[in-house]
Formats: C-alpha cells, structure tokens, sequence
C-alpha cells in the first residue's frame, strides 16, 4: 500500500486503478444487479399499484401520497429502518431502493395512460376490445413514451442511491467510496472516490441513453413519425 | 418485534437521550441550522440567475443538461468528495464540507425549477405586459414572478426537503446533525440508536415537506395552485 502511494503523484493513483481492475469490475456488477433488482421490482409493483388507481379512482390519491412520504424519507433514515428488521442485507437495500422508484413510476403510469385519446379507447371498445386487450394492446402501448421517461428517471435516481447502500454492507460502486473516506488523506483512498463516483454517473449515462434506445426500438411507430 | 419497539421507546423515554452536545435536541438544532444555511446560499444562487435568462428565454438547452447530470451524480458522493476540498480551502471538517456539498447538489434543481416556471408562463400573459409599455424589471415583478410563484416555491420546497435528506450524510464527514445517530448507531452496533435516528431524519424531512405546503397554500392564490405539481424531484 504504501510503495504504491509514494508512486503516484497527486490526489489520483493509476496503479491502484490497474492493480484492483478485477475489483472495480465485480463493483460494477454489483452495482448494476443491485439497480436491475429495485428497478424491474419497482415496475412490477408500479404496474399493479397504477392498475389499482386507474380501476378505483378514490385510490389514487392515497397510493400516490403513501408513495410520497416513502420518497421524502431520507435514503439512509429509509435503508437504517429496516436495518433492525432484515439486518444488513441485500433484502434491506432492495426494500429502500424499491420504495423509491415508486412515486416516479406510478405517476408516470397513470398520467401516461390518461393521456391516451379517448378517442383511440373507444374506437378500440368499437372493434370489440376486451378490457384487458384495451389496456395490452392499445393504452399500454401508447403511454409507452410518458412511462419510459419516468423509467429513466427511476433507474438514474437508483443508481445514486446505491452507493449509499454501502453504509449497510451492500453498495456496489458505494463500496469504493466509502472506503475511500476511511482511507482519508491517502492518494489510494481519494484514488477510489473518484473511481466509485465517476463510474457511477458513468454508469447512469450508459443505462439513461441504452433507455432511449429500447424505447425508440419498441416504438417503431414513433420513429416513423420522427422521420416523416 | 414488540420489544424492539419498546426499546426504542424506552431510549426516546430517556431525559439524558435529549440533553446536552450529543442529544437529540442539540442534533435536530444543528440538522436545521446546516439545512437552512444550505438552502437559503443555493436560493441566493440559483433563483435570480433562473428568473433572469427564464425571462430572457437563455439557456433552455443547459437547463435540461443540469436536470439530467444533476440526477445521476450521486450525493453520497458529493458529500464525501467535498471533505477533501473543504480541507484544501483551510474550512476542515464538519460543517463547511456538508455545507458545499449541499449547495452544490441544491442549486441545480433550484435553477431548473425556477427557470421551468418563469419560462412556462402563458406567453399571451408576457405579450400583453410587454404590449402595455412595462419595462423588463416591471414585467418580471408583476407578471412572470407572481404567476410562477407556485413553482417557485414548490422549488424551494423540493430543495429544502432534498437539502434535510442530504444532511443526514453529513454524519459521515464529521459533521452533528440527526445522522450522527444512524451512523453511530451503525458503528456501535446497536439497532435501537440506527431505528430511533432513522425515526427522527424521517420525521425531519416530513415535517420540513409539510411545513413547505403550509407556506405554499397561504402564499399562493387558490387559482395558481396546480402549476406547482410540475416540479421536478430529487431523490437523496
């Protein structure tokens, strides 16, 4: 550790970085299954929650009000409350990350699915359109735009707030951070800061812009528009 | 379960839990001085700039870059990259590092939602003033400014919630506030200490969210109020 330090010049060490790549990389990983977890749970549980509000109107502003309160918790308050419960876990990491994304998520289902043309809806009905063929065929589709968006914004949000998950021994690029503080004044710890943060913000680019992507492959007709 | 409960009732039950540097009282006054202080600099900085281009109609392009980047820095962190700049600067640990940290992750949001609601009210509005002979200063003061309060305010309100959230990490750099339980709580080991400081960052950031509302309901006229849900979030 220490020849390593002396080194490198500066706050940064590249010989960290080349030695640990291994590291870095399962971190990654980690980071990147922690997200895919809270996310795709997330949208399961949106999806039904979204479901609910939009056949019982009355439940809506409470769905969306409990969800509030759970994403005006503080992340750590949110991770440290369930600490006694199911102890530091993946579980207690994945129980604040999903609680999250569903404010984000449930808004952006039901606004999306709102904003189908009454129009559409009853032409569909007029072609003989089950209730659930309506919603998987014609308003899920159509409100694909509004609930991706939020999904980018779910999934950038859930990548930050990983890295806080290393405070109850999870954390993926989190990991590096907060070792990096317990390493403090040493080019090796500033070294794996950086590291954890660059890559994390990188690491949220990467999933926003592959987002876009899916979204502009699973609306080809939207495409078409844009070219038009 | 039960008796969990009643051990963390026990320690809130326990007069020496509130009093002197390390209570809950002295904890909750330093989490809202910092929080404050915070808040009021990221407003000094983010709102006239935003209501100015906003007014100008400049600088649409950066705002959505600032939401976007904004997002996906982590505030984690931010809080632990500002300790080593706060050193360098000669401001040491504790408050200064939090404070810049802070400031730094709350006057993004703070422009952005100030710049959206300047530059999102009715432009037949901002015709017709600018069509009555009112000057900049005149058409900012008594149009735009009065019908983008609500998402002025709901601005101020978003961050300020962010900004008690984001203080709970100051903890980790050195720094009292209401986090110094969980953190301790984590380092000691004991889970009554992490549930009862997770209790009180929690109620904190309600309270400071409910106190916003308050503030927005009485300033803002009934026929404003729905603009202010357009406000975008951040989660800490």
């Amino acid at each position: 550790m220490t020849h390593l330090a002396q080194a490198s010049s500066g706050f940064f060490s590249w010989e960290w970085v080349a030695s640990n790549l291994d590291d870095i990389w399962d971190r990654t990983l980690e980071h990147l299954v922690l997200t895919a977890i809270a996310v795709c749970v997330g949208m399961v549980v949106s999806l039904l929650l979204s479901l609910v509000a939009l056949r019982y109107r009355r439940t809506y502003a409470p769905i969306s009000w409990i969800a509030g309160v759970l994403y005006t918790i503080p992340s750590l308050a949110l991770f440290a409350f369930f600490v006694p419960i199911t102890g530091l876990s993946i579980l207690t990491a994945e129980i604040g990350l999903v609680s999250y994304t569903l404010l984000i998520l449930v808004r952006n289902i039901v606004a999306g699915i709102d904003g189908v043309p009454p129009a559409t809806v009853e032409s569909a009905l007029g072609m003989g359109y089950t209730r659930r063929g309506l919603f998987f065929a014609v308003e899920l589709p159509l409100a694909l735009p509004v609930i991706v968006a939020g999904l980018r914004i779910a999934a950038v949000t859930t990548i930050g707030l990983v890295t806080v998950t290393a405070l109850i021994g999870q954390g993926g690029l989190g990991f590096f951070i907060l070792r990096g503080l317990n390493l403090f004044y040493s080019p090796i710890g500033t070294t794996q800061i950086v590291v954890g943060t660059v890559l994390s913000i990188a690491i949220a680019i990467a999933v926003d812009v592959s987002l876009v992507g899916l979204e502009r492959l699973a609306m080809p007709w939207a495409r078409r528009r844009a070219a038009a | 379960m039960i008796e969990f409960l009643g051990d963390v009732a026990r320690w809130f039950g326990d007069a020496a839990n509130w009093t002197g540097t390390s209570g809950i009282i002295n904890r909750t006054l330093e989490h809202i001085q910092l929080s404050a202080a915070a808040t009021a600099t990221s407003a000094v900085f983010a709102l006239p700039p935003a209501v100015w281009l906003a007014h100008r109609r400049i600088g649409g392009t950066f705002v959505v870059a600032a939401v976007n980047i904004g997002r996906a820095i982590p505030s984690f962190a931010i809080v632990v990259l500002f300790l080593p700049i706060s050193i360098r600067l000669g401001l040491g640990l504790g408050f200064w590092p939090t404070f810049l940290a802070l400031v730094f992750l709350a006057v993004p949001p703070m422009f952005t939602n100030a710049y959206t609601g300047v530059a999102g009210v009715d432009s037949d509005l901002v015709e017709a003033s600018r069509g009555m002979g009112m000057t900049d200063r005149e058409m900012l003061s008594r149009v735009e400014i009065p019908m983008a309060s609500p998402v002025i305010l709901a601005a101020l309100r978003v961050a300020s919630v962010q900004v008690v959230a984001t203080a709970t990490l100051g903890a980790l750099v050195g720094w009292g506030g209401l986090g110094r339980f969980i953190v301790d709580g984590f380092a000691w080991r004991d889970n009554v200490v992490v549930f009862a400081g997770a209790v009180l960052v929690a109620g904190l950031a309600i309270v400071t969210d409910v106190a916003f509302s308050v503030i927005e309901r009485r300033l803002v006229p009934e026929t404003l109020r729905d603009r202010s849900a357009a406000v975008e979030t951040v989660a800490a």
